[in-house]
């Protein structure tokens, strides 16, 4: 039995001709908060599915805690918590009522756990008699998060939980996620957002069903191995369409009101860019040197790996 | 980009559920050409005032106008110059690629020749034109999406109403999303997009941030990080919705 929270080993899975998951191979360490990060079609909700016994993978190992996900199904679903893309709350039973249907299913009660769930149950308990329906967004989730934690899981899943969630909401539930963590239980967490990963303790950059780069945020940001300039110019449009047809360019995408360029030479200069850019017309140009975001290195990864 | 025109006006817009003020006195101007973002928390109210843009729900008082046409008399004229696209994206998946333009296109009354080219530029343009006989649901995600905002715009609308339309897509294809949006603004169909990628916001000409039913920042993005001192929109945004549940 491994030191692992969660061990996967060579784990691939088709649906019919698509295939889900190419020899996917990672482990999280206990009381970790590891995010799987990329876009829809990545294979984020199939690995979570396999790791949670939901489906079987057609080749490789997976363990949980410990547990084969394949031959120790009911202790996986006894011992994880999981809080599915589309939460599976119970629409006419009230807050209460859906808390206490989940602690029963596992054998407890809420009195029983309340310890653990206070800090995200006490911000909707004041609704507590209101049928789940009838909550926001926001609260749904709040109550989604409780019941996958009521009988107190060793490691938890949650499957893009801040998807469309603006970004007050998105920062309010990942520091719940981080006073979870630091009660010591291991947490797998996808998200299509990008700049999540930064809240993570180590991330898998996914695309097409491969795993493009393990890592620390920090680390797969330090590991970017271009020089990334930041250009601004009075017209973003501009700027993007002309360094597209410039011979010397390797990348340019926007980056709200700046593009971020990388040569495809490490010798070019920014007096070199400038005059570039002047010659296009452009004017009120600034050019700066910038630190890579994990958007960054995402997209450089993908230009690398052009699996579509 | 003809900014002198006004495209949508809004004067002092309320919509009232019960006693509770969806949208309590809502005040803006869009231009034509302008993309213009439409922020807020979920449960702000921007899907009521859409809403009532659209000409599908009126208002409960206020003046409003768009493409110069009345919100409470005239919602065919409205539906008629206005294009819409969700993240639920109205496209048939058991429709190829070309029924599906097609069939938008019959909905708004173009002429069987005129929809002919118009198709086939749009497959054009889009790099579709091998997967015209594709059926929708067998096409990846980004391609709907870019195919979805095509169709929105297919009638040449004066406007177009984007609700969240790029969720779930990796970062290159939500870039070649944008690089659409501003070419239909530099052809002068306005834009008014509502976002949770605070990115995006950045994209627009201006922006507005409505908190529990009201309007309480208009500017453009680098006006508004001027005035809340803010490195990024992701800040202000922080700094402005904290929302009361």
């Amino acid at each position: 039995m491994s030191n692992f929270s969660i061990d996967i080993q060579n784990i691939n899975k088709s649906y019919e001709k698509t295939t889900a998951l190419k020899n996917i191979n990672l482990s999280v360490n206990k009381g970790e908060l590891f995010g799987l990060v990329g876009p829809d079609g990545a294979g984020k909700t199939s690995l979570i599915r396999i790791l949670t016994s939901l489906v079987l993978p057609d080749s490789g190992q997976a363990f949980v805690d410990g547990f084969d996900v394949v031959k120790d199904y009911k202790k996986i679903r006894q011992n994880v918590g999981y809080m599915p893309g589309k939460f599976s709350l119970y629409m006419d039973l009230t807050v209460l009522e859906n808390l206490n249907f989940f602690a029963t299913i596992f054998g407890t009660t809420i009195e029983e756990n309340y310890e653990l769930v206070k800090p995200i149950y006490s911000q909707i308990e004041s609704f507590k008699h209101r049928k789940a329906g009838a909550l926001s967004g926001g609260m749904k989730q709040k109550l989604a998060l409780s019941c996958a934690l009521i009988h107190k899981p060793t490691v938890l899943f949650l499957d893009e939980p801040t998807t469309g969630v603006d970004a007050v909401s998105r920062v309010e539930f990942w520091g719940m996620l981080k006073d979870l963590k630091s009660k010591g239980i291991s947490i797998l967490v996808s998200t299509p957002y990008m700049d999540e990963a930064e809240l993570c303790d180590r991330v898998a950059l996914m695309q097409s069903g491969e795993i493009m780069q393990i890592n620390s945020p920090q680390q797969i940001v330090n590991d970017f191995s271009h020089t990334l300039w930041q250009l601004k110019s009075d017209n973003l449009y501009k700027t993007l369409q002309s360094l597209r047809n410039w011979d010397k360019t390797h990348s340019a995408h926007a980056f709200g009101q700046s593009v971020h360029f990388v040569a495809n030479s490490s010798k070019i200069t920014s007096s070199e860019i400038k005059e570039y850019m002047e010659e296009a017309g452009l004017e009120n140009i600034e050019i700066s040197g910038i630190k890579a975001s994990i958007e960054d290195c995402f997209m450089e990864l993908m230009t690398n790996n052009p699996t579509n | 980009m003809n900014q002198s025109i006004n495209i949508i006006e809004v004067e002092g817009l309320s919509k009232k559920f019960g006693d509770f003020y969806a949208n309590d006195n809502l005040n803006f101007v869009v231009k034509q050409g302008e993309i213009f973002g439409f922020l807020g928390a979920n449960g702000a109210g921007k899907t009521t005032a859409i809403r009532i843009l659209c000409g599908l729900s009126k208002p409960t008082s206020g003046k409003i106008k768009v493409a110069n046409f009345d919100v409470y008399k005239q919602t065919e004229e409205i539906k008629k110059n206005i294009g819409y696209m969700s993240q639920k994206f109205s496209l048939y998946e058991d429709l190829t690629v070309e029924e599906n333009i097609e069939f938008y296109g019959g909905i708004y009354g173009l002429k069987r020749k005129v929809l002919k080219e118009k198709t086939n530029e749009l497959l054009k343009k889009l790099k579709l034109e091998d997967k015209r006989a594709k059926l929708i649901k067998e096409i990846p995600l980004g391609w709907k999406q870019r195919l979805a905002f095509s169709i929105a715009i297919i009638h040449e609308p004066k406007i177009v109403f984007l609700d969240e339309p790029t969720g779930g897509v990796d970062p290159v294809t939500r870039r070649h999303f944008w690089d659409l949006i501003y070419e239909a603004a530099q052809e002068g169909i306005t834009i008014f997009v509502t976002t949770h990628y605070m990115d995006e916001a950045e994209y627009c000409d201006r922006v507005s941030i409505m908190v529990a039913g009201k309007i309480i920042a208009l500017d453009t993005p680098d006006g508004l990080k001027k005035t809340y001192k803010s490195q990024n929109m992701n800040e202000v945004f922080l700094q402005l919705a904290r929302t009361e549940e």
